[in-house]
């Protein structure tokens, strides 16, 4: 299969013809032609390199209910994503070579994105015994994320010999920083409207006490470490310090910490308690700044399915979590972009290069470059819309968007040559699933 | 005076509002001095209790409200109801409602729930909140209210706020309910409010909050207060390290009977029940003269009489 992309603005802001044949971009260029190739009118668009979400919760195996590997790579297709990386909190969990390659496989066969399994790190997620990591990283599934996302590797001893453990396979450990013992029965955000609401807090401290801890520990075992989801101003100083002092830390966050704060809790309304939870306005101006100068590495979705009964109801006893891929763009664009903190190249790093390389993934470190692998998406910036179910493609629709005008439209996406999303339109999965097996086998 | 579709919080009362509650309120006092204690407005008209979480004295209190307006009264409380099988407010509330019902009164040991159910769009019956974990009591804060007014002007009270009123407030400030619900609505009546309690007790960013806050309860009761309002502690928090022990607890924050012995005869001595003698509070001040634990709880009934009548009788 041949695709003719015509006139897309590249990252850089070069105006720029793609041939893409076989899932490799061909030639790059001006009034560039080929026969019979699909030809996509990429005029006024933003071309991006295929984003890649290094903090995905797929569901499957187990949860179905609320997400399969196909209806989450749907989403990620939608929201313009080409890679996803399946955090390990399935069931059974992601901590055996057999789990990881069936998550791995399911996702290659559905082909809308490239699923990576990402490792337990611990059996079971229980935090006491390291899980088979180096089966894991040795499988056809080649495991380098490592996490118990959800659970935080709050034991010191066991952090210390998972950091050495993992990086003998030059993978990394995600740590899902949250001190257990500050957080029992935590609700949201701890300050005085958690104390106003009654609803118990989650206390920066018990974020930022971690992070502290292990990037000393990484620092003493010369390990990297990567960190989900960081979410105070308190952290992002603990960041940029530990950067400052060489340590080989990288740290995400969500698009929803960048945009929504702790003040959607007062209604009570469950489609806004996510963990860790939403913070003040000062934390979300730090992420930004944060993001932008690069002290914060990457956006990550943190997209957590989750089905309507777990929402509908009191605050307390609703589940934690946002769907996150099919909007993720749209709010990078309107916190980061359309608010002049930075440009369409800083987005192709936060939400493609930068990802792909703390994830070890192949294929992401020349975007447009002759011979790079066809992973892109083309964007319309100057389209705006009202956030809709319509616009949300996997089982679930706990958007915390819904309601609120968005910027941005993903037009097309191609992953590995072959288009998920056409015209704006999420292709059929027999489609993508032939044009992947095409593509897969020559 | 806003109309009152539903109570959820002292908090969102404007001032009209709480003094309109208080007065019908009198009004309901007066009708339970009567020979025949029954007023038939609600004529007609049912009432759901749905209580989530035991509470005996409140679920009383309602009951008896409602029965003295003639309102039918259902009571579904969570021992050996479906609500232990796992089944949800919205599913409990959706079957109350389709048995007609026009106002649920709700407790729950959820923060928010009443606001939840009242949002929810699930029923169209008006909501009273009974408590919702540790966020607000409405219902006991008025009737606290109520009490002080009655106690500083008598019959002489319609019409009266709490202006320069000075209540303090002691113990668990952090997970108490009726100290939200009191903090309120004694500000938006005028009342200053202290708040005595251990740091371990006192909410995150609660120097935000209209209140003093105070640590020492002697120097508290050297302020020379009008009321002052022993809050429960609860057997649990004794094993999650907010304080060493009972004894600790009494010595510094209980109001024993030496710091009783320094209250002026006035001061107001007062206590949402059910109370730990000996430990928050002493018999000698749980039964003094200056105690209203007592008056609290009658005027508990009045207040949830005026709160029933003035979200249902209108539209009868």
């Amino acid at each position: 299969m041949t695709l003719l992309i015509q006139g897309a603005t590249l990252p850089d802001g070069t105006r720029a013809d793609l041939i893409v044949h076989n899932g490799v971009i061909t030639e790059r260029g001006s009034g560039l032609s080929a026969q019979s190739a699909t030809v996509i009118d990429a005029d006024g668009l933003q071309a991006l390199p295929g984003l890649v979400d290094l903090h995905t919760h797929l569901r499957e195996p187990g949860f179905e209910q609320s997400e399969t590997i196909l209806t989450g790579s749907r989403a990620a297709a939608s929201g313009g994503f080409t890679a996803v990386h399946a955090m390990a909190n399935t069931s059974p969990v992601a901590d055996t070579a057999g789990v990881v390659e069936q998550v791995a496989s399911l996702g290659e066969q559905h082909g809308y994105v490239t699923v990576r399994p990402v490792g337990a790190v611990t059996m079971g997620l229980a935090g006491e015994r390291l899980s088979e990591i180096g089966a894991m990283a040795r499988s056809r599934a080649a495991v380098r994320v490592f996490s118990d996302d959800g659970k935080c590797v709050h034991d010191a001893l066991l952090m210390r010999r998972a950091l050495e453990y993992v990086s003998t396979f030059g993978g990394v450990v995600a740590q899902h920083a949250q001190e257990p013992r500050l957080t029992e029965g935590a609700q949201m955000n701890e300050g005085a409207l958690s104390s106003e609401l009654g609803l118990a807090g989650w206390p920066a401290v018990a974020e930022e006490a971690i992070i502290a801890r292990d990037v000393l520990l990484a620092e003493a075992v010369g390990a990297r470490i990567h960190i989900c989801h960081l979410s105070t101003a308190g952290s992002v100083e603990v960041i940029r310090w530990a950067k400052a002092r060489g340590i080989a830390v990288t740290a995400e966050v969500t698009p929803h910490h960048l945009l929504l704060t702790e003040a959607k809790a007062s209604t009570y309304d469950a489609r806004f308690k996510v963990n860790p939870p939403l913070r003040r306005e000062e934390d979300v101006r730090a992420l930004r700044v944060a993001l932008a100068d690069g002290t914060i590495d990457i956006v990550a979705t943190d997209h957590a399915p989750h089905p309507i009964e777990t929402k509908e109801c009191a605050w307390a006893e609703a589940s934690f979590g946002m769907v996150g891929l099919e909007s993720a763009l749209n709010i990078v664009q309107q916190t980061m972009v359309d608010a002049g903190a930075f440009g369409w190249s800083d987005v192709a790093r936060v939400l493609s290069v930068t990802p792909a390389a703390i994830g070890r993934l192949d294929g992401y470190d020349a975007p447009f470059a002759v011979g790079s692998p066809a992973h892109l998406t083309l964007v319309d910036p100057t389209a705006r819309s009202v956030f809709g179910v319509e616009h949300l493609h996997g089982q679930s629709t706990n958007s915390p968007y819904l309601g609120l005008e968005l910027p941005g439209r993903v037009v097309a996406t191609v992953h590995r040559g072959v288009p998920t999303v056409l015209d704006g339109v999420l292709r059929d999965p027999a489609e993508v699933a032939q044009g992947a097996a095409v593509v897969a086998h020559g | 005076m806003t109309t009152l579709r539903h109570l959820l919080s002292t908090r969102d009362l404007d001032r009209d509002t709480a003094i309109g509650i208080l007065d019908v309120a009198e009004d309901m006092a007066d009708v339970a001095r009567r020979a025949v204690p029954k007023l038939p407005v609600l004529n007609g008209r049912t009432v759901a209790n749905l209580f989530f979480e035991d509470s005996t004295r409140t679920r009383l209190s309602f009951e008896a409200a409602a029965k003295r307006l003639s309102a039918d009264v259902i009571t579904l409380s969570a021992k050996g109801s479906s609500v232990q099988k796992g089944e949800s407010l919205k599913d409990t509330a959706q079957t109350v409602a389709a048995m007609g019902v026009d106002l649920v009164v709700l407790r729950h040991p959820a923060s928010g729930a009443a606001r939840t159910l009242a949002d929810g769009g699930w029923i169209d019956a008006a909501v009273i909140n009974a408590g919702d974990g540790t966020h607000e009591h409405p219902t006991q804060g008025l009737l606290d209210a109520y009490t002080m007014r009655k106690s500083r002007h008598g019959d002489a009270s319609r019409g009266k706020d709490l202006d320069g009123l000075k209540v303090t407030i002691v113990g668990d400030i952090l997970h108490s309910r009726v100290a939200r619900s009191n903090l309120w609505l004694l500000n938006t009546l005028g009342a200053e409010v202290t708040l005595v309690a251990p740091a371990t007790l006192v909410p995150t960013g609660a120097e935000t909050w209209p209140a003093t806050i105070r640590h020492d309860l002697d120097d508290a009761l050297d302020q020379n207060p009008d009321v002052v309002k022993m809050l429960r502690i609860q057997s649990e928090r004794m094993n999650a390290a907010f304080f060493p022990n009972d004894r600790e607890y009494a010595r510094e924050w209980g109001l024993g009977d030496a710091r009783l012995a320094r209250l002026r005869p006035d001061t107001m001595v007062m206590h949402p029940g059910p109370m730990n003698r000996g430990l928050e509070i002493s018999t000698a001040a749980a039964d003094s003269d200056r105690s209203l634990v007592l008056d609290q709880v009658t005027n508990g009934v009045s207040i949830r009489m005026a709160v029933l009548y003035l979200m249902l009788g209108g539209a009868a």
